[in-house]
C-alpha cells in the first residue's frame, strides 16, 4: 500500500494500463501539461503517438474517441471540466452511450471520458456543475464516481480493461485528499458493486463522490450522539447496486441520501425512489435528500457553502430522519 | 472552380466499371424497394433514399477493404452496400428483423457491418464525421495502412463537427479522406439559403487537398478518391472531395404526406434526371465497346433476382427478441 491523493491514483491507474496495453491511447485539452495532475507524466512516457493535446473542440474529441474505439483502440478522452462534456454531448449521448444497441451488439466501445465535478472553489456555475444525473439518464453508458484514491484507481483500471463506454468523474474537493492505494498491478474495482465504508443499525446514509467525506464527518459526530450510521459509497452510479442500498435500509429502517448534484431528477431522488419501490414496509422515517438546490451555482463563496452539501447539513437530515 | 490539388489520370479500366455499375444498379433497385414498402406502410420507420448518388458511394469504396473504414449518414444504405454489405441484411433490418445487419435494433438510419468496415449510418447529422476521424486516428495508432472515409451531405457542412475535424484531421495528418455528397438540400432547405461561400473553400482553408467534382461521374470520383485515399495509405494525411450531385428523392420518403407544398421544382428533377450516374455510366461503358444492350438486361436481371430474394429473406424472417436487446447494451453486463 503507498499513500497518494486521488488524481495520483488515476495517474498511476493510467500509467499501469498502459503499459499493460499497449493500444490504449488518450488525448484531451492540455493533457501534457495536464492542469489536475492526473495526466502528468504520460506524454513524456508514451510519447506523441498514444498521448495528444487536442484543440478545445469538444465535438469532434468525443466523437472521435468514439470512433477509435469502435475500430478498436481502446481511448481515453480527457475533457478537463464536465460542464464541457456538454459541449461535446452528440458524442457521448448519441454516440456511446446508443452505438452498441444500434449495431445490434455488433461495436464494442471501449471509452472512457474524463472530466472533473462539483463546487466549492468559486469557479462560477460553468464550471461547477455535477452532471451525472444527465448522464445516468442515456441508457448505455457507465458511470463511476469515485471518492477515494484507491476507488479511483480501481474504478479506471476496470474501465481500461472493459469494453464498455463510461464516464469516469474526479470530485474536485477529493483530489486533494490522500488515502492508502495498492500498488498490485492487477488491483481493480468493480462495476456496480457498493463499497459499505462503516456498518451500523440505525440510519443508512448513501453518500456520492464529494459528499462521502462530509458523511464520514457526520457519522462520527452521529456516534457521539449514539446514532449508528451504515455508510454505503455506491462508487458507480450506472451500473447501481441497488442492492445493498435497499438490504441496508430493510434493516436500518431510515435513509438520508448525500448527493452534490441538484435535488431534481437526480442520483439522490433515484435512490429515494428505488428505495421507496423496495422497501417500503421497512421504512420507519420519510427518506431524506441532502442536495444542491434546482439553481445554477453562484461565484461567492459563501453563497457555494450555502448551497452544498456538508456534514452539518447532513447530520441534521438524519437527526430529523431518526427523529421520524 | 480552382485549380485541381487531387491530380489525377487513373482509369478503373471497364470490367471495374461493370461491376460498379452493377453495385450502383444494386443500391438502386434495392433502395425502389424499400421506398415501395414505406409508401405502402409495410416499414416500422422512415428511410432516406440515396437515389441519384450512389456514383459517389461506388467510386470510393472501389478502392477500400474490408480493413478500412467507412462512417455514413442517415442516407446510408448505398454506403452500406458499396461497402460490401448485403442486400439481405439491409432490407431485413430496415424491415426491423432479427437477421438484419443490426438485428432490427438499428433501422434504416443505423445500417452497420463492422466486419465489412461500414462503421455505420448515422441518425445524427455529422455524426459520421467524428466517429470515422477517429477510426482514421485508431489506423493511424495501428499503422498498417487502413484510411477511413467520411461520407456526410452539404447539410452536415453547417455542423460544428465538421470544421473541428478538419482541424484535427490536418494537425494529426490522420488517414482521413472527407467526401461531401453536395446534394443541394439540407433536409427540406436548398443548400444555398443555409450555407455561406463554398464549402469546398473552408477546407482548402485548413491546408487539405481539395476538389470539387462531378459527383454524378463515376469515372471522375473513382480517379480523384484513387489519389485522395493514396495520400492517405501513405501517411500524408486527410483530404476533402466535394462531389456535386443531387437526390432524385424526398428528403425522406414519407414527405409527400405532411409537405404542404414542394420544396423544389419538377423542373429541376427533370433536369439532373438526365444526369443520372446509371444510365451515364452505362453509356460510357456501351461507348467504349464493353457492355452490350444484352449485358445491361443481364445486369438487371441479377440485382432484381438478388433484391427479390434479399426481400423475401427478410418476410421470412423473425423480428428480435427482448434478449437481443439487454444483451446489445454493454458488454458483459446486463442493463
Amino acid at each position: 500500500m503507498v499513500k497518494m491523493r486521488l488524481t495520483q491514483a488515476i495517474n498511476a491507474a493510467y500509467f499501469e494500463e498502459m503499459e499493460r496495453n499497449e493500444r490504449i491511447v488518450l488525448f484531451g485539452e492540455d493533457v501534457e501539461v495536464s492542469m489536475f495532475g492526473d495526466t502528468r507524466g504520460l506524454h513524456a512516457r508514451f510519447g506523441s503517438g498514444r498521448v495528444r493535446n487536442t484543440p478545445i473542440s469538444e465535438s469532434a474529441m468525443t466523437g472521435m474517441a468514439v470512433g477509435a474505439a469502435m475500430a478498436g483502440t481502446p481511448t481515453i478522452c480527457h475533457l478537463m471540466f464536465s460542464n464541457f462534456a456538454l459541449t461535446g454531448f452528440d458524442g457521448i449521448a448519441n454516440q456511446a452511450a446508443k452505438l452498441r444497441l444500434m449495431t445490434g451488439g455488433q461495436a464494442r466501445l471501449p471509452v472512457t471520458f474524463v472530466a472533473a465535478i462539483g463546487a466549492g472553489t468559486s469557479t462560477g456555475a460553468q464550471h461547477s456543475d455535477t452532471p451525472y444525473p444527465m448522464f445516468m439518464n442515456l441508457g448505455g453508458i457507465n458511470i463511476a464516481v469515485p471518492a477515494t484514491p484507491a476507488d479511483a484507481k480501481g474504478l479506471m483500471k476496470s474501465a481500461l480493461r472493459g469494453f464498455n463506454p463510461t464516464i469516469f468523474l474526479l470530485p474536485r474537493v477529493r483530489g486533494a485528499t490522500a488515502g492508502e492505494v495498492s500498488e498490485d498491478s492487477d488491483f481493480l474495482v468493480p462495476y456496480g458493486k457498493a463499497s459499505v465504508l462503516q456498518e451500523g443499525t440505525d440510519i443508512t446514509i448513501v453518500a456520492i463522490g464529494s459528499c462521502v467525506n462530509h458523511a464520514l464527518r457526520a457519522a462520527k459526530a452521529l456516534k457521539e450522539d449514539g446514532v449508528s450510521v451504515e455508510l454505503i459509497d455506491p462508487r458507480t452510479l450506472v451500473p447501481l447496486d441497488t442492492d445493498t442500498i435497499v438490504a441496508s435500509v430493510r434493516k436500518t429502517g431510515r435513509l438520508v441520501v448525500a448527493d452534490e448534484a441538484r435535488d431534481r431528477c437526480s442520483a439522490a431522488s433515484h435512490i429515494a425512489a428505488v428505495v421507496g419501490d423496495e422497501a417500503f414496509s421497512s421504512l420507519k422515517a420519510p427518506i431524506k435528500r441532502v442536495t444542491a438546490p434546482n439553481i445554477p451555482m453562484p461565484y461567492a463563496p459563501a453563497l457555494e457553502r450555502a448551497l452544498l452539501p456538508d456534514p452539518e447539513k447532513i447530520m441534521a437530515a438524519a437527526m430529523l430522519t431518526m427523529a421520524g | 472552380m480552382s485549380q485541381s490539388d487531387l491530380h489525377h489520370n487513373f482509369t478503373p479500366g471497364p470490367e471495374r466499371l461493370k461491376a460498379m455499375l452493377e453495385r450502383m444498379l444494386l443500391i438502386r433497385r434495392t433502395e425502389e424497394q424499400l421506398g415501395a414498402d414505406s409508401r405502402s406502410g409495410e416499414l416500422p420507420g422512415n428511410v432516406h433514399l440515396c437515389a441519384g448518388q450512389e456514383a459517389i458511394a461506388v467510386a470510393v469504396c472501389d478502392h477500400l477493404s474490408d480493413d478500412d473504414y467507412v462512417g455514413s449518414t442517415h442516407r446510408g444504405h448505398g454506403h452500406f452496400l458499396a461497402k460490401g454489405g448485403s442486400a439481405r441484411s439491409l432490407i431485413a433490418e430496415v424491415h426491423g428483423k432479427s437477421s438484419g445487419a443490426c438485428g432490427g435494433l438499428g433501422g434504416s438510419m443505423h445500417v452497420t457491418d463492422l466486419s465489412k468496415g461500414m462503421i455505420g449510418a448515422n441518425g445524427i447529422v455529422g455524426g459520421g464525421i467524428g466517429l470515422a476521424a477517429g477510426a482514421a486516428l485508431s489506423a493511424q495508432v495501428a499503422g498498417q495502412g487502413q484510411v477511413a472515409v467520411a461520407f456526410f451531405g452539404d447539410g452536415a457542412s453547417s455542423q460544428g463537427i465538421l470544421s473541428e475535424v478538419m482541424n484535427i484531421a490536418v494537425l494529426w495528418k490522420l488517414p482521413l479522406l472527407l467526401v461531401c455528397e453536395y446534394n443541394g438540400y439540407s433536409e427540406f432547405s436548398a443548400s444555398a439559403t443555409v450555407n455561406a461561400g463554398l464549402i469546398a473553400d473552408r477546407a482548402r482553408a485548413f491546408g487539405m487537398p481539395t476538389e470539387v467534382i462531378d459527383g454524378n461521374d463515376l469515372e471522375a470520383v473513382w480517379a480523384v478518391a484513387a489519389v485522395a485515399i493514396d495520400r492517405a495509405r501513405k501517411g500524408e494525411g486527410p483530404s476533402f472531395i466535394e462531389a456535386k450531385t443531387y437526390r432524385l428523392r424526398g428528403h425522406l420518403e414519407a414527405e409527400d404526406g405532411f409537405l404542404q407544398a414542394p420544396y423544389r421544382s419538377e423542373g429541376e428533377i427533370d433536369q439532373w434526371r438526365t444526369r443520372d450516374p446509371i444510365p451515364r455510366l452505362a453509356q460510357r461503358l456501351v461507348e467504349l465497346s464493353a457492355l452490350t444492350a444484352t449485358d445491361i438486361e443481364a445486369l438487371e436481371a441479377n440485382v432484381a433476382a438478388e433484391v427479390k430474394d434479399a426481400l423475401q429473406f427478410a418476410h421470412e424472417s423473425e423480428p428480435p427478441g427482448m434478449e437481443r436487446v439487454l444483451s446489445s447494451v454493454f458488454v458483459d453486463q446486463r442493463p
